[in-house]
């Protein structure tokens, strides 16, 4: 694989990660514009970490997880009280919150940026895309997962069927900020130098994008979502200037088209019988 | 089994109820009936859990319960049906039903489906169709039979005639008397004053936050201030 294609597909695997970030946090209704600002704490903590201190690039990528894990609880207790709009204005804040505070923090080389870490390989990212893959793919295939839905449909309801709708809530924002953080870490392992403003609103902005047009009704909606934006920009290389209007054309399109995203609940259900009857068919 | 004392509640500055005492006892249906903005969801609400009381006791089968959390009052026998038939819009009859069994063994949830489809014979037809395609009597039952899969010692439901085609209200309630066989306790809030009364064995009446009546429901039928001021006069 060449050098330009290995870094389209390592970038494809980190923009999964936060297109599976923002899911996270919408199965149970939270729209969150501020994961770029989980994944700078992921980037800098892990790379601190792997430069300063020595410490292997796994582990300090689940510490820089963890530690955006934390953050993330913190900031998803006060975020429970708010709702749709609210919220994205709140976490839209707490992401540049983060950009400017990693602009002007020092020991991580405030606005100069910082610059070392490495060791980032495809196989790595792909891992942490996949184990993601499949703790959605097990999530969505069990009871905690119905009962996501359930909060998602009607918070109200859920708490009646004895659901703790603030612990779930809680615990996806949770687990949103994680997958985050574990995409910066990666990013930055692979960059070898990541500045503040790596981690903008643009970023944040994107991650929802992914979600929206690949279907938010379904993991998989995400990752394709990832994955068209991921491969889209390179195509489209040829229109050079015009490049820019046409990917935003395209975007409109698409909504008008498919509102609910590409990929959609039946259409995963319909894939997964068809495969299981090939299965079955096989069979005496 | 459940006893409410002196409960005070509200929203921010706001006060709701004030200084309520209420009472459901074993085998009972109970109802509480009010003008709108009387407070009587704030009462469910607090009951259930979705709202804390400033001040005053709630306890339910001899143990304390001020306070609890819905996901905590629902295992101890409480369960709300809300107002509006909230139900899961997006997954089907069936899948309502089972999420309304969550905090059951899986073994007991399917013998409780049968005896909500036994009651509510519709839902079993409609038990592939999505909730959101249901009509609204319908979305009612499946509501109530939900509330039923966790098999509540006291259901409380907040309105369920709202919105209702006459000859649907006539069926819900009489589908709540049916409960009266399914030994659980019933706490009914209404706005159909007449309707509720009829069927319950004890009514409250509430006024801006405060029983201002309380009596069997045939006393409070004929009571001369109830007639006049919430079953609309003479006629009845």
């Amino acid at each position: 694989m060449s050098v330009y294609m290995q870094g389209i597909v390592a970038l494809m695997g980190v923009n999964i990660l936060m297109a599976l970030s923002v899911y996270a946090m919408i199965t149970t209704d939270q729209v969150s514009l501020g994961n770029a600002g989980f994944m700078a704490i992921g980037a800098y903590a892990s790379a601190y970490l792997t430069v300063k201190v020595g410490m292997p690039i796994l582990p300090a990528l689940l510490s820089g997880a963890f530690l955006s894990f934390i953050i993330g609880i913190g900031v998803g207790i006060p975020a429970l009280r708010l709702e749709g709009l609210y919220l994205v204005m709140a976490t839209f804040g707490f992401g540049e919150v983060v950009r400017t505070f990693f602009l002007n923090f020092e020991p991580t080389g405030g606005a100069y940026g910082f610059r070392g870490p490495m060791g980032t390989t495809l196989l790595l990212i792909y891992g942490w895309v996949f184990s993601m893959v499949l703790l959605f793919w097990l999530l969505s295939h069990s009871r905690m997962g119905r009962s996501l839905d359930a909060v998602r449909d009607d918070p109200e309801v859920a708490s009646s069927i004895g659901l703790n709708v603030t612990l779930l809530k809680l615990g996806t924002f949770g687990l949103g900020a994680f997958i985050a953080g574990a995409a910066g870490g990666l990013y930055a392992h692979y960059m070898f130098y990541i500045e503040s403003n790596n981690f903008n609103i643009l970023v944040s902005s994107m991650a929802i994008l992914y979600v929206i047009l690949g279907g938010m009704y379904t993991f998989w909606g995400a990752i394709l979502g990832a994955v068209i934006f991921s491969i889209l920009p390179e195509l489209l290389r040829f229109m050079a200037d015009w490049r820019l209007s046409f990917y935003g054309a395209i975007l409109v399109v698409m909504i008008i088209l498919r509102p609910y995203g590409i990929i959609t609940r039946p259409m995963v259900k319909w894939v997964e019988n068809w495969i299981g009857g090939l299965f079955t068919r096989t069979g005496p | 089994m459940l006893t409410i004392r002196g409960i005070e509640a509200g929203y921010g500055a706001i006060k709701v109820l004030k200084k309520l005492d209420l009472d459901v006892q074993k085998g009972e249906i109970v109802t509480l009936i009010g003008a709108n903005g009387a407070g009587k969801t704030t009462v469910l609400r607090v009951i259930s859990g979705l709202l804390a009381p400033g001040k005053g006791e709630i306890t339910f089968e001899n143990e304390r319960i001020t306070g609890l959390p819905p996901h905590k009052t629902l295992r101890r026998g409480i369960c709300l049906v809300p107002e509006g038939r909230e139900i899961l819009s997006d997954m089907t009859v069936l899948e309502n039903l089972l999420m309304g069994g969550f905090i059951r063994r899986r073994d007991e949830v399917n013998s409780s489906v049968k005896a909500v489809f036994e009651l509510f014979p519709i839902l079993r037809e409609r038990q592939t169709q999505l909730g959101k395609t249901l009509s609204g009597g319908e979305q009612q039952m499946l509501a109530i039979g939900r509330a039923l899969m966790s098999k509540p010692k006291l259901l409380m439901m907040d309105e369920p005639s709202l919105g209702l085609a006459p000859i649907l209200v006539n069926e819900v309630f009489l589908k709540i008397k049916e409960l009266r066989s399914a030994d659980v306790d019933i706490l009914l809030v209404e706005q159909n004053a007449r309707k509720a009364l009829k069927i319950a064995d004890r009514g409250y009446v509430l006024e801006t936050g405060q029983i201002v009546l309380s009596g069997s429901g045939q006393d409070l039928i004929s009571n001369e201030r109830i007639r006049a001021a919430y079953l609309g006069g003479k006629t009845g």
